[in-house]
């Protein structure tokens, strides 16, 4: 590939040249396919999702395939992970039966946080999360999960109550408030828990790619350098902010669907 | 460049494409199967284990610590009993050591009266041979000086008391001279 593709802007405007302040745009995030299979085009977050498959199982294979009942270093850093995920938000949340959904808790999080940190992977460097097609596609699982359990759990009528109808609440309010909650639980939450992570993701990495564009933008022997040196120290802070953020991110992507599980299995009001 | 040519097709963000979903799908799927079906169980069996295995060193320390307990008691009860079995032997010793000072002071006693007695006894015999030796030398002296008495003529009183007298001068003298020559 060549530089100009794989950074996805003009690298030959610079500061008191022809062309203006190249900005970070949609093309951003779209790539060329790396091949075409029929009317798939197989593109590089693609196959860093492939690879994010891979990064956690690796990991997590390497740690737990057989462990240890005194555990070596690498199983000691994943059993605080898992740990992490399993009381600190499948028993947090969801309490006693949380323990049925850690496997998907746990999957959710560490893929969501392995989609995310791409963002800083040198030569990957976009997160897989920042592509819209991903985060639904996790947002959809927590959603079938969700009315899964919603009418398991209480059967057709029980289900739609529960989804419908907030409990303590004077009468008079339901009436508005039944077709809100409905509209809330079914298509809102899904649609915000997919839009937050995949937002928030496409934020941090338009905020990295403006201070490092800027950088290679204005670096040249005149005044520019000093701003191209400022904008080189802000792309540093902003990726270590960034490097926050992705673990935040799938630890609030996490959390809401234990939060939703978690509404689910309570008793209908 | 490529990225141009597709410039023609609106862009928007927030349309997923379905090879995305798929391959989403696919990621989260994988990934829960393996976590579901093997790392999970397998770390779950080890921690169990590891808060099996930490009780159970909690129940052997408790255990030692018991039987540390019973052991010390024990050392201590023994200690008891020597001291008593020490006290008591000491009382038995005390006891035995008067009895045979007692024993001993009996024997002691026993055996002065013993020779004290066999004193008396030579004192006796020899006081009895001196009496009889002393009776025979009376005797004999009596008879000589009835012999001399027969002599001479009984009726001068006078002469009678010289005899006696001079007899007993006599007898002086010799127990005089018996004196003298001891």
């Amino acid at each position: 590939m060549k530089s100009d593709e794989l950074l996805a802007f003009e690298t030959d405007c610079h500061l008191f040249g022809d062309c203006g302040y190249p900005a970070p745009s949609l093309w951003s995030f779209e790539f060329e396919p790396i091949f075409t299979l029929g009317p798939v085009e197989f593109t590089k977050p693609m196959l860093l999702a492939l690879l994010s498959i891979a990064v956690v199982i690796g990991f997590f294979w390497a740690a737990f395939a057989k462990p240890k009942v005194v555990p070596g270093k690498l199983q000691m850093v994943a059993e605080v992970l898992y740990d992490f995920v399993r009381r600190g938000i499948a028993r947090e949340v969801i309490g006693k039966q949380g323990e049925k959904y850690v496997p998907l808790l746990v999957s959710l999080f560490f893929l969501v946080w392995a989609f995310n940190m791409w963002a800083i992977i040198p030569v990957a460097q976009i997160p897989v999360s920042s592509i819209i097609g991903f985060p639904v596609a996790l947002t959809l699982v927590v959603w079938v999960t969700y009315m899964t359990i919603t009418f398991r759990a209480h059967g057709f009528a029980g289900g739609m109550r529960n989804l419908c109808v907030p409990g303590g609440l004077p009468k008079g309010i339901y009436v508005i408030l039944t077709p809100l909650e409905l509209l809330s639980n079914v298509f809102v939450r899904p649609f915000t828990l997919a839009v937050r992570l995949f937002a928030n993701m496409f934020a941090g990495h338009v905020l990295i790619l403006v201070f490092l564009i800027g950088a290679w933008y204005m670096a040249g022997p005149h005044i520019g350098a000093l701003f191209s040196v400022t904008s080189l120290v802000m792309t540093l802070l902003i990726t270590a902010f960034e490097i926050f953020i992705q673990a935040l991110q799938a630890y609030v992507f996490t959390v809401l669907t234990a939060t939703y599980i978690s509404g689910a299995l309570e008793e209908a009001h | 460049m490529m990225i141009h040519l597709a410039a023609e097709e609106a862009q928007n963000p927030l349309l997923p494409a379905w090879p995305e979903i798929v391959i989403g799908l696919l990621a989260l799927g994988i990934i829960y199967l393996v976590f579901h079906k093997k790392l999970l169980p397998a770390v779950n069996k080890a921690l169990e284990e590891r808060r099996a295995a930490i009780e159970g060193g909690m129940e052997k320390a408790e255990a030692a610590q018991a039987e540390a307990r019973q052991t010390l008691e024990e050392y201590r009860e023994r200690l008891a009993e020597a001291r008593h079995e020490a006290a008591r032997l000491r009382e038995e010793a005390r006891e035995q050591g008067a009895t045979l000072i007692a024993e001993m002071r009996d024997e002691g006693r026993r055996q002065r009266e013993e020779i004290i007695a066999a004193g008396h006894a030579q004192i006796e015999a020899e006081r009895r041979q001196t009496a009889e030796t002393l009776r025979q030398d009376i005797g004999r002296l009596a008879t000589e000086l009835a012999g001399r008495l027969v002599g001479e003529s009984l009726e001068d009183h006078a002469r009678q008391s010289r005899v006696i007298d001079r007899f007993l001068e006599e007898l002086e003298g010799r127990a005089e001279a018996a004196e003298a020559a001891r």
